[in-house]
């Protein structure tokens, strides 16, 4: 990170701090007013094809404990951030919850909550957390395909790694920081991407060689992806034209998963445009593969179907193929696994069911 | 040959008082194992404090429970009262029936000389062993022991064993040993709650108890002074019934109708007694010997029709607010209640012409348990009623009050209430209108209940006044926070950060609370209760406010005083006019109170007057009849500070992030 991004973020911060300073000095009840990160107050926005905050702000203010202590908690996050960027560290979303440990009265409850401060102060600086030396935990998504990147090690070293060649079975690790800076992408001949969410369908999807059968690269998406697993995805699919596809679980929280590829998350709709990939498409499990393919099923759980209701009122959601997925899982009141494919024998999803569906989406190359 | 007829009118003859409780014996209670056993230790227990009062000595009473066979135990109670002369020890205890106290018109707490030979004689039918008795009085020497059985036929005691024995440090006082079968257990109906409860009531009392594992309890003096001698009375006119009034017509020795009524009756003057009279139309000076059936059924009615004065009250014998509390504190400090509702002492009123009175204790809170029915306990005159707690008048009145206004969970506002409380319902009575000789449960008199209702209610609203100080608080303590803690932090942090003076508060402070915050302590220190009542002015202009408390009569201290307040009053009501209290500054008054037991004033009354109601918080406005009476609190609801929101509050989204 250069210098002056450093000098940006003490500016933005500073700014911060002063607007509180002024509003007690002047007499008034500090407060920070910020958008309302709800799914209420997300837009489409259609420059760049993802959702992003809308006009609606809240404030947080010091009038309830609440809100005061998060004022309070903001000013420590400051002092944190500055020293870190002085003495040219960096911590760890997690360091940075334990070292509230000393902040007495403004110590964190969670590590949520101090997590969601950090998005909170990118919202209002502007700025990247990686601008405040912050980042997240190593999460080990990871990559396996034919494509070629050259990561900058912590050696200072150009290294070159062919996703396919040179890794093993588990695959390139996808780095926090995936920038330029940081990772090049050189060149790749895949002719599509596949996201996975779970590992046991990434591992079969490896030992079955659908990377070389189908010229694709996969890339684990490990749950609900990291920052870096979406930001990467979103480069590879700029950079190498390659188009997009989300192959996971079905049950309403893998609906999620999709949503924060190809829309953009609620948490993270500050940088949507920067993270989103909007031409990503859904492959499965959908809900009529339940019924068509005759899959083992789960019943739903109420958190389920809570899940699937709040859905439906998720302007994310709101399309028709969207609607009616979301039906048809809450009528047959069932959901289903990747891993149960695997009635079929371990070949078919590689042999019949990824083929099928590639093929509904015209990304089958003859 | 007699006929059949006959053989059975003999044989029913025979059937002695003691024969027939033989027979009968649940009646007295004596009806499981289990109960067997509290029974006897409760007869020997009211009887020893009865007498130990009676000859005004402070009650230290033994109990010990020895096991001696699989369901044979050894009772011992010995207490420290006045002891009982050789030649009454063996009617005392050896004969149903026997008792001073049987014709008497007083509260006490056997009230039927029943007891403690029916404890005899059960021992003796259970376990064929005799009861050894050992009394000394204190003008003897020695100690008698006796060892009594009764014979069950003629109700009479027979003595088989009696010595002089040399009872070491034993100024007076008696012992009983008795065998009896029973069962012992641990729990809510046992002999240790019985103790714990009647140490409860009895907090000038002291009880040590062994029980048969050789565990020693004991429950230490609460109080240093008996409460005061009940007086015996004679039979009060309400409720007067037609055969009473007849035979005692008969029995007087006075020869004049009006002072039949004056001297044989309690409450009935001169002048009353001429009206009741003139009411049934008999002469005055009719001699009460030759009343006829008709002319004593009009006296009835005429009775019925003048207004007689209650009872007086000093034949009862209330516990009393003061020892109320002090006798729950005392017993239930393990439990740390947080909150000792202010007792209540119904006065005296009357029932078919028995007096009695009332008396509520409400705790809550503290480690009681929460999710389980309150624990009630209910007494009558100082007795504990372990048994028929359904069938009794103190659950029935308990059930039929709306908790839910005083601050308990109640489904549909009937029913026993749920929370972290313990009620304490004790009925004092010359007579007590109980459901069974066994004196488990008081009856549905309508005229008791309604007194227990109503007692219940005024004690709910202490603790409901309770609760709404402490949600106020705590409201108002998370303001208090932001201001004092967190935001004079945010300015310093701020400060720091843009490298500025740390800026002035007031200003931030007042636009957020906008009150005047009054918060109080009271503690108790070398003899003295040291109140504070702090005032703080969180508004942005100067106030002027008047303060108002209640202590107890004369106890107020004058000394040290900073603030001299503008009026002390005889009934201990005290009002400070105070100086302007500046902008976000804070005023303490400080005062101690003297001679006082520690327990008699935990909890500051405060009111306030001269500002408006809705910039104060911490205490309540000056009721209207601050003046006239008593002060009773009313039931208002804290006034809601909601404040208007012209924009939405971060971090109150309901609504998880984390969902995607």
């Amino acid at each position: 990170m250069t210098d002056e991004t450093d000098r940006d973020a003490v500016k933005e911060l500073y700014k911060i701090a002063s607007d509180i300073y002024d509003q007690i000095d002047s007499g008034k009840i500090p407060k920070m007013v910020l958008p309302l990160r709800t799914k209420s107050n997300i837009r489409f926005d259609p420059k760049h094809g993802v959702w992003k905050y809308g006009k609606a702000t809240g404030a947080r203010t010091a009038k309830k404990t609440n809100g005061a202590l998060m004022l309070l908690r903001t000013m420590y996050t400051l002092e944190l951030i500055e020293d870190m960027i002085k003495q040219k560290k960096s911590s760890t979303l997690r360091e940075m919850y334990y070292i509230s440990e000393g902040w007495d009265k403004a110590k964190f409850n969670s590590q949520d909550e101090s997590n969601l401060l950090s998005e909170d102060l990118e919202i209002v600086t502007g700025c990247m957390r990686e601008d405040f030396k912050l980042r997240p935990e190593e999460n080990g998504a990871s990559i396996i395909g034919n494509l070629t990147i050259e990561e900058f090690d912590r050696k200072g070293r150009t290294k070159r790694i062919n996703c396919l060649d040179d890794v093993g079975d588990s695959g390139y690790g996808i780095p926090y920081n995936v920038e330029k800076d940081k990772v090049k992408i050189v060149e790749s001949d895949a002719d599509f991407i596949i996201a996975i969410e779970t590992g046991g369908m990434f591992d079969r999807l490896v030992e079955n060689g659908f990377a070389e059968d189908f010229n694709s690269v996969l890339v684990h998406l490990k749950g609900q992806p990291a920052r870096s697993t979406r930001r990467f995805i979103k480069r590879l699919n700029e950079e190498m034209k390659l188009p997009v596809v989300v192959f996971t679980d079905g049950d309403p929280w893998s609906f999620r998963i999709f949503a924060s590829v190809a829309y953009g998350a609620i948490k993270t709709a500050h940088i949507s445009e920067y993270l989103a990939t909007p031409t990503a498409e859904f492959i499965g499990i959908t809900a009529s593969d339940i019924t068509n393919y005759e899959l083992p099923t789960d019943k739903l759980t109420d958190m389920d179907v809570r899940a699937l209701k709040a859905e439906l009122n998720d302007p994310r959601f709101n399309d028709a193929f969207w609607r009616g997925e979301i039906e048809t899982m809450l009528h047959l009141n069932k959901k289903a696994e990747q891993q149960a494919l695997a009635k079929y024998g371990l070949d078919f999803v590689t042999d019949k069911y990824l083929p099928e569906k590639l093929g509904e989406l015209g990304m089958l190359k003859k | 040959m007699s006929s059949i007829a006959e053989e059975l009118a003999k044989k029913q003859k025979e059937i002695s008082v003691s024969e027939f409780f033989e027979r009968n014996r649940q009646i007295l209670g004596f009806d499981s194992q289990v109960k067997s056993l509290i029974m006897g230790v409760k007869e020997a227990v009211d009887n020893s404090l009865d007498a130990c009062e009676e000859a005004m000595i402070l009650p230290d009473v033994g109990v010990q429970i020895e096991r001696v066979d699989k369901d044979e135990y050894k009772v011992t109670v010995e207490d420290n009262g006045p002891g009982i002369m050789k030649k009454a020890i063996p009617n005392v205890f050896g004969r149903l029936l026997y008792g001073s106290r049987f014709h008497a018109v007083r509260q006490s707490r056997g009230q039927q000389g029943i007891g403690i030979s029916a404890t005899v004689m059960f021992g003796q039918i259970t376990t064929g062993k005799a009861t050894r008795v050992r009394s000394k009085v204190a003008q003897e020497e020695t100690a008698w022991e006796l060892e009594i059985i009764i014979n069950t036929k003629k109700n009479m005691p027979e003595v088989l064993k009696q010595d002089p024995v040399i009872w070491d440090g034993k100024e007076h006082g008696t012992k009983i040993e008795f065998y009896m079968n029973g069962r012992y257990l641990q729990g809510k109906q046992s002999v240790m709650e019985y103790l714990r409860q009647t140490a409860i009531v009895n907090p000038h009392a002291r009880f040590t108890f062994i029980d048969p594992e050789g565990r020693r309890i004991v429950f230490e003096r609460a109080h240093e002074q008996l409460p005061p001698a009940t007086k015996e009375i004679k039979p009060h006119p309400d409720g007067l019934e037609l055969g009473t009034l007849m035979n005692m017509a008969k029995e007087t020795k006075l020869k004049t109708l009006t002072k039949f009524f004056q001297n044989d009756f309690s409450r009935i003057s001169d002048r009353l007694a001429k009206e009741i009279c003139d009411k049934a139309m008999i002469s005055t000076e009719k001699n009460p010997g030759s009343l006829s059936l008709e002319e004593s059924k009009r006296l009835i009615t005429a009775i019925g029709q003048v207004k007689i004065m209650a009872p007086q009250n000093d034949c009862l014998s209330p516990i009393g607010e003061g020892l109320i509390r002090k006798g729950l504190k005392n017993v239930l400090v393990e439990q740390r209640p947080e909150f000792y509702a202010h007792p209540v002492t119904r006065d005296p009123k009357v029932n078919a012409g028995n007096p009695f009175l009332v008396e509520v204790g409400i705790v809550y809170g503290g480690d009681l348990p929460k999710d389980q029915p309150v624990q009630i306990l209910r007494f009558a005159n100082r007795v504990p009623l372990l048994y028929q707690q359904g069938a009794c008048a103190i659950t029935k009145s308990i059930e039929s009050t709306d908790w839910r206004r005083y601050g308990l969970e109640q489904r549909g506002g009937n029913g026993i209430p749920f929370g972290p409380a313990i009620i304490l319902v004790h009925v004092a009575s010359t007579k007590i209108p109980f459901t069974s000789e066994a004196k488990e449960a008081i009856a549905n008199i309508p005229d008791i209940q309604a007194e227990i209702e109503l007692a219940l209610k005024i004690c709910g609203r202490s603790l409901k006044t309770h609760l709404n100080k402490k949600e106020t608080k705590s409201r108002t303590r998370a303001k208090f926070d932001i201001v004092q803690i967190i935001l004079p932090l945010i300015a310093q942090k701020s400060a720091k950060i843009v490298n500025k003076p740390v800026p002035a508060l007031s200003g931030t402070i007042t636009k957020i609370m906008n009150v005047v915050w009054i918060d109080d302590a009271v503690v108790y220190e070398k003899g003295k209760h040291k109140v504070r009542v702090t005032l703080y002015n969180y508004t942005p202009k100067g106030q002027k406010i008047n303060i108002h408390m209640v202590v107890p009569k004369d106890s107020f201290d004058y000394t040290g005083l900073q603030f001299f307040p503008a009026e002390v009053k005889d009934d201990g009501k005290i009002t400070w006019e105070l100086p302007t209290i500046p902008s976000t500054h804070k005023v303490d008054i400080n005062f101690s109170l003297k001679g006082l037991d520690k327990e008699a004033y935990d909890d500051n009354e405060i009111y306030f007057s001269g500002i408006d109601p809705v910039m104060v918080i911490g205490a309540d406005l000056l009721p209207g009849d601050w003046d006239v009476k008593r002060l009773e609190v009313t039931e208002t609801a804290p006034a809601a500070v909601e404040e208007e929101e012209e924009e939405v509050d971060y971090d109150e989204q309901k609504e998880a992030l984390n969902d995607d």
